[in-house]
């Protein structure tokens, strides 16, 4: 929001009011995302330096090409623009539901945090899916001239460089940081999504029972919506990371 | 019910914004342009469509990184408000991010010294797979 004009010379630190101009609660809010910023770009980063210390990387477009229900049709990236738009759009209700707080519209809060839940389980199921996917899916790959099936986990994938072998053209095993590198991000973002969701169902449930009406203010509201915004942005990055580059 | 003050910490209210509703579908149209950008990219590096060219992309990846730091704007200055909240506050976040360019800088340089070194080292052990496919007459009298 814009602010009212503020008079030359005010004294920001005189004591009994925010210097920040905004309430405890919020400020420490912005502070955890902060630090929470850090956590996630630390393993993003990690994941960064193992993969430029490798001479082959597997490619995305190659390990995440399913869409349920299409097969086995080679469709990079179409899920999981799917998983990115849902998460645009509870951004998009969670920040309608925001405004509607400070309109004091109670049955506007309640539509808006019940789409931005309902959102947030559309992303859970969708990565639900897609680790199920790549935990069952199994592909023939060449390991110590042999002929294997392997799967994706923390501890071996089929996503190598292809070789010549008997005049057909198989996959190795790819390097082992990419499943744990994979399911350790994406679970630590589901994780933080997960805990999102409870907390939005926390604050329907209040917003429900009159407690942000009879205090004056649906603040609370804001400060959930901004970690449920910090998801989203984390989103964007993993979306890069993993997905695009 | 007009908006009351949520804390006595607070010094100015925020104005009433007519506009704010509008503001919030500008936003979400450039977020979903952006995204659409970004995968229309990403699609032409599955596909192939820059070629072999090493240098086209790094550009191309160069630009979806870009483009994502811009969606990341979006995001925090307008739907996170932090744009509308007094400079002392955004500076107090934004200036300890900027310990991003150094970690990021530094940490991949690092992975890419990692690669240097074991090609030059330990020929063969942490891409045994690679080695063999490029050259694999080259490995045989060692074994």
């Amino acid at each position: 929001m814009a602010q009212e004009a503020i008079p030359q010379g005010y004294k920001w630190w005189g004591g009994g009011k925010s210097p920040f101009n905004v309430s405890y609660g919020k400020l420490m809010m912005w502070y955890f995302l902060m630090s929470d910023a850090f956590t996630f770009g630390a393993f993003l980063i990690s994941y960064g330096t193992i993969r430029f210390s490798q001479e082959y990387w597997p490619n995305p477009n190659e390990v995440f090409n399913a869409f349920p229900g299409f097969g086995h049709a080679n469709l990079p990236l179409a899920f999981v623009s799917l998983m990115t738009f849902i998460l645009i759009i509870s951004s998009v209700t969670m920040v309608l539901a925001v405004h509607a707080g400070h309109n004091m519209d109670k049955k506007g809060v309640q539509k808006y945090m019940l789409l931005t839940i309902l959102g947030g389980i559309a992303f859970l199921s969708c990565q639900a899916w897609e680790w199920t996917h790549l935990i069952t899916g199994y592909h023939e790959v060449l390991v110590d001239g042999k002929l294997t099936l392997l799967n994706t986990t923390v501890s071996h994938n089929p996503w190598g460089p292809h070789v010549e072998y008997n005049g057909q053209h198989v996959g190795t095993p790819g390097p082992v940081a990419f499943g744990g590198y994979f399911f350790g991000i994406t679970g630590f973002h589901g994780f933080h999504v997960f805990s999102g969701v409870v907390i939005n169902i926390i604050m329907y449930i209040m917003t429900t029972r009159n407690v942000f009406h009879n205090r004056g203010h649906y603040e609370m509201i804001e400060k959930a919506g901004l970690y449920w915004h910090f998801v989203d942005l984390v989103w964007v990055f993993v979306f890069l990371c993993f997905y695009l580059i | 019910m007009e908006h009351q003050a949520s804390s006595p910490e607070i010094s100015f209210q925020p104005a009433h914004r007519t506009d704010t509703v509008k503001r919030i579908w500008k936003t979400t149209i450039v977020l979903s342009v952006i995204t659409l950008i970004e995968l229309a990219l990403g699609f032409g590096l599955a596909k192939e469509w820059y070629g072999n060219s090493h240098t086209a992309i790094l550009i191309v990846k160069g630009i979806i990184c870009i483009l994502s730091l811009a969606k990341a704007f979006y995001i925090v200055s307008i739907f996170m408000h932090l744009g509308d909240e007094i400079r002392n506050l955004i500076m107090t976040i934004v200036v300890p991010l900027l310990l991003f360019v150094w970690f990021i800088a530094a940490f991949l340089w690092d992975g890419d010294s990692w690669k240097n070194l074991r090609r030059e080292y330990n020929k063969g052990t942490p891409a045994k797979q690679h080695t063999t496919v490029t050259k694999p007459e080259a490995e045989g009298p060692l074994k």
